[in-house]
């Protein structure tokens, strides 16, 4: 039941006229995965979701939710999608209530079903107090929240969501991180962002787009390990002569910081830390900083997003 | 069938601002005035009209009058209604919401279109209780009258729909609506051209909505007049589907 598979894309392409938004796309998300789109400015993250919601058609490929292609029986595959696009899809003139009650309807809820449903939405989405009052008169957190809670109404398998926490204060942005955690254990969610934070703390499952195609689709852990370089930083009270740390066992390269801090880049089988540290006490350099460097996740994007054309070069 | 859900929230939403308020009362207030005017004059010429054979009854020259003056001033009025249908939901994002939803284009078309056409039907209630109020004073033609309404029912039908797919094409309501004006003010009037030659209904008179409206007016029911604004009704709706479906494949 965990394992089953409910949003397949594949070779998923689409064009404006001449211009590629995405291109060959292909990934599969099993339930109780949340998968994080990450991707700059442009890079194809909301056309995909608008074609995985049935809002946009593919110029070539297929989408599967739940084993049902979106092209052929679309009714039956939006029946298990929530879809919270970019802008909130709400309407200014009703209230709360009657809007997710609107919503509901149009999924095929009602009476008694309805009526849970609609407290359960608003209660995981914070709405509870607001259910009467007109969604033009609420903040933009609230407004999003309404949207998010109509995503989440008719209880879809697959819930897509495009950058849900744009708007609300750190509060909200961690009670609606909570909330997709949460939607993730008995769903698949798929979200976009730009804040990479959000991406390591409640995805699963992380996928870069750039330029409208996927480079790199990989697990948290697997994330966590490209993080890990193999340079070090090195802070001493005395300035040492660089030669004699660069003829420490395994170093490759050392880069003065100055203030006498340093970056000592080694071969990766080979961490000289404790080399280092046993050499910095014998000469009396006094050592006061000793770090493994990590890459941030912000690093890791652009490299992935920004080398794209460097490895074109090294090609050629 | 889920069109009537979006049907009821139409119908909501129109009555939830105030220009569907503003247009009903204004509508009213005109339709009032033009039907005391009717009166006024038909009461200065009766003693003329009861020496002459065949003349027209009360009916003809009040209801029959109230009638066609109803059916210019819509074609000013429908298009306000119609113009936010579909454009305001593209400017606002909230057709997304229609189109993540289970629903067909033709659901959300047909939705809408019955949403406005509820809307309509209002209206056009309330110009018939103030034409049979007439009954109360004098003794009415009620197959005239129902000819009558039916005739404007259907042409508010008509231009429900072309109201509803010229929304579809654009984001701007106020286009939605000067264009959709044009249309239907340009159907009434395209028979002007044939109009010395009045026993030869050409292409052209049979294209004009005026036309058959004229022919329910004067209380005879013509099937191919049914027809025509069903037809006209059923290519404009039908147009609109197929604008929603390439929604998607454009955008």
């Amino acid at each position: 039941m965990t394992q089953q598979t409910l949003i397949e894309v594949t070779r998923l392409s689409r064009y404006y006229g001449s211009t590629r938004a995405i291109h060959e796309i292909s990934f599969e998300v099993k339930r109780g995965e949340v998968l994080g789109l990450l991707g700059p400015n442009g890079a194809g993250k909301s056309t995909t979701m608008q074609i995985l919601t049935g809002n946009l058609a593919p110029s070539a490929g297929a989408v599967r939710i739940n084993g049902i292609d979106i092209l052929d029986e679309p009714k039956r595959a939006k029946q298990a999608i929530g879809y919270l696009p970019e802008q909130p899809p709400v309407y200014r003139e009703l209230t709360v209530d009657e809007y997710l009650r609107y919503c509901g309807r149009l999924h095929g809820l009602s009476g008694q079903r309805l009526a849970s449903a609609l407290q359960r939405a608003k209660q995981r989405c914070g709405l509870s107090e607001v259910g009467h009052r007109l969604i033009g008169n609420l903040s933009k957190g609230y407004q999003q929240r309404t949207g998010i809670a109509q995503a989440i109404l008719h209880g879809p398998d697959v819930v897509v969501l495009d950058e849900p926490t744009v708007g609300l204060d750190p509060i909200q942005i961690r009670e609606i991180r909570n909330l997709i955690k949460s939607l993730g254990e008995e769903h698949s969610v798929i979200l976009s962002t730009h804040i990479l934070p959000e991406v390591q703390s409640i995805c699963g499952r992380v996928q870069i787009i750039s330029q409208g195609e996927l480079v790199l689709n990989d697990s948290i852990e697997g994330l966590q390990q490209r993080m890990h370089t193999s340079s070090l930083t090195l802070g001493l009270s005395r300035t040492p002569e660089l030669a004699q740390l660069r003829a420490v066992d395994g170093v490759q390269q050392v880069e003065a910081l100055g203030e006498n801090r340093f970056r000592v880049h080694y071969q990766p089988d080979n961490n000289p830390a404790e080399r280092l540290a046993e050499l910095a006490v014998g000469r009396g350099w006094g050592l006061h900083e000793l770090a493994p460097e990590r890459k941030t996740l912000e690093d890791v994007f652009v490299d992935l997003t920004a080398t794209e054309p460097s490895v074109e070069v090294n090609a050629a | 069938m889920r069109a009537n859900v979006i049907a009821g929230r139409e119908l909501r939403s129109l009555f939830l601002s105030p220009l569907a308020w503003a247009i009903l009362a204004i509508v009213q207030l005109i339709h009032a005035y033009l039907f005391l005017i009717g009166v006024d004059q038909y009461l200065q010429i009766q003693g003329q009209l009861s020496m002459i054979e065949g003349a027209p009854g009360v009916t003809d020259l009040i209801i029959g009058q109230l009638f066609a003056s109803a059916g210019f001033i819509l074609t000013l009025v429908v298009p306000l209604i119609t113009m936010r249908l579909i454009s305001e939901e593209r400017r606002a994002r909230t057709l997304t919401l229609l189109f993540s939803a289970p629903l067909s284009a033709f659901e959300i078309v047909l939705g809408k279109f019955l949403g406005v056409c509820a809307f309509l039907a209002a209206m056009l209630a309330l110009l018939a209780a103030m034409a049979l109020s007439l009954g109360l004073g004098t003794t009415l033609d009620l197959g005239v009258v129902a000819s009558g309404l039916l005739g404007l029912a259907l042409m508010l039908m008509a231009f429900a729909a072309i109201g509803l797919y010229l929304s579809s094409v654009t984001s701007y309501p106020a286009v939605a609506a000067i264009s959709t004006f044009g249309v239907l003010l340009l159907l009434k009037i395209i028979d002007l051209a044939t109009s010395a030659d009045v026993t030869q209904p050409g292409l052209l008179s049979y294209l004009s909505m005026q036309h058959h409206f004229n022919n329910l007016l004067r209380g005879s029911f013509n099937s191919s007049d049914v027809v025509y604004y069903l037809l006209l009704t059923g290519l404009f709706l039908a147009l609109s589907v197929r604008r929603l479906e390439a929604e998607r494949l454009q955008s």
